[in-house]
């Protein structure tokens, strides 16, 4: 893109509403945070959060199976580091009727109120990423409003090559979003799918969601193990024209995925140790020591999940009580009199806090 | 998301204070608000009789 052409797309998305910074309604867009992990083999069976943080591969019925890697491949000259690669591993052609993959953002109603969406002032969504992967191929993108049941997408095409893909989807006068912590609008790209989702006509303009005409045109990922899916740079902005994605520390990235996710016990010291709590108790039973601030108030009150067998003296593995969006209490259930500690020591040792949509 | 089983955990004499639940293989503790995916799931497998919550040991 020109300069030229940049500046004219910037000037008009703002007149349409849009511009400026953090004009990207989309978390971790260029893929640099992976707290969950780097790389997730098997995957397929379950929905879920595996690798780049706020990035959901929702699947369904199917017997595709695949690796996601946290992947070095990028776009040259754009200024990415990382890109999220998918691997078909066990391809799936046998098509059941509500086989699903869809890689998918979903985004929380008040940070999506600047499209105002359902309104006679509603303003349009402009939306860009960089694809490619080992053969061409064309896949269905959409957003999905889960608020009002409404639905817009389009195809794109994926080559060998590094491919930006720039998308406006229009403006749409029906159906509000709620403005609140719930899910309202998501980003859906279709990777395979059964025949309830294709048959009828993939809408280009918003309308009512329909199975049938949700991923027409699109191929399927899992049509042959050599099949591959690279992506970064996903910005979705208000505005009627996609502008060069915007880069942000890692600092910021960092803290808005640390609003749906995070976790302590990783980061250890120069002795392999951390999180340390401990105490004296004159008898057997919870001893509640410790309240730990979460970096960011997060969604939604999260579910926390404790891995590893920790290093204990005189109690339990380390568990958590009163979590509440904005911390929680840490303690250990006291096996006897005296004093007791715990604390990680080794790789897997960790809580995490999970208020993902 | 494959709920295995699910049992209220109890704090300080509150018998229904967060959930304890096996899903995907992992064990999690899960609070008791509707807007925690987790335990939105629980209440619609709950509603459409295919989990039961067991009571705090």
């Amino acid at each position: 893109m020109s300069k030229a052409a940049e500046l004219a797309n910037l000037i008009g998305n703002i007149n349409a509403g849009g511009g400026g910074v953090n004009r990207n309604v989309l978390v971790n867009g260029a893929t640099n945070v992976s707290q969950r992990s780097v790389s997730s083999t098997g995957l397929g069976a379950s929905a879920g959060y595996f690798t780049a943080d706020r990035w959901k591969f929702q699947v369904a019925n199917t017997a595709g199976r695949f690796t996601a890697t946290q992947d070095s491949s990028v776009p040259t000259g754009k200024g990415f580091a990382n890109s999220i690669k998918l691997a078909c591993t066990t391809a799936d052609t046998s098509l059941a009727n509500t086989e699903q993959f869809i890689f998918q953002q979903k985004l929380e109603g008040q940070n999506v109120q600047g499209f105002a969406k359902g309104t006679s002032d509603a303003k349009p969504f402009a939306l860009s990423f960089y694809v490619k992967g080992n053969a061409n191929a064309t896949y269905v993108v959409a957003l999905y409003d889960e608020d009002n049941g409404r639905y817009v997408g389009k195809t794109f095409s994926v080559t060998t090559d590094w491919t930006r893909v720039e998308i406006t989807f229009p403006a749409d006068t029906t159906g509000t979003l709620d403005d609140d912590n719930a899910s309202s609008l998501e980003l859906w790209i279709w990777l395979h799918c059964g025949p309830t989702y294709k048959g009828g006509t993939l809408p280009l303009t918003w309308a009512s969601y329909s199975n049938a005409n949700a991923a027409e045109g699109g191929d399927s990922f899992f049509d042959s193990t050599s099949r591959t899916f690279f992506i970064t740079g996903v910005q979705l902005e208000v505005g009627q024209n996609p502008t060069e994605f915007e880069h942000e520390p890692i600092e910021r990235t960092l803290t808005k995925c640390h609003r749906y996710f995070h976790r302590i016990g990783d980061a250890k010291d120069g002795n392999g140790y951390s999180l340390l709590i401990g105490g004296y108790q004159g008898d057997a039973g919870d001893d509640y020591t410790s309240y730990y601030s979460f970096p960011v108030e997060m969604r939604a009150i999260p579910t926390s999940t404790v891995s590893g067998t920790w290093n204990t003296i005189r109690t339990s593995n380390i568990k958590t009580a009163y979590v509440t969006v904005q911390g929680c209490t840490l303690y250990g259930s006291i096996t006897g009199a005296g004093s007791w500690y715990l604390h990680g020591d080794s790789a897997d040792d960790h809580v995490s806090f999970d208020g993902e949509l | 998301m494959d709920i295995k089983s699910a049992k209220y955990v109890s704090f300080l004499g509150n018998d229904k204070a967060q959930i304890e639940a096996v899903i995907d293989d992992v064990t999690m503790n899960i609070p008791l608000d509707p807007a925690n995916r987790h335990y939105a799931e629980i209440l619609k497998q709950v509603k459409e009789g295919t989990l039961t919550i067991k009571d705090a040991d």
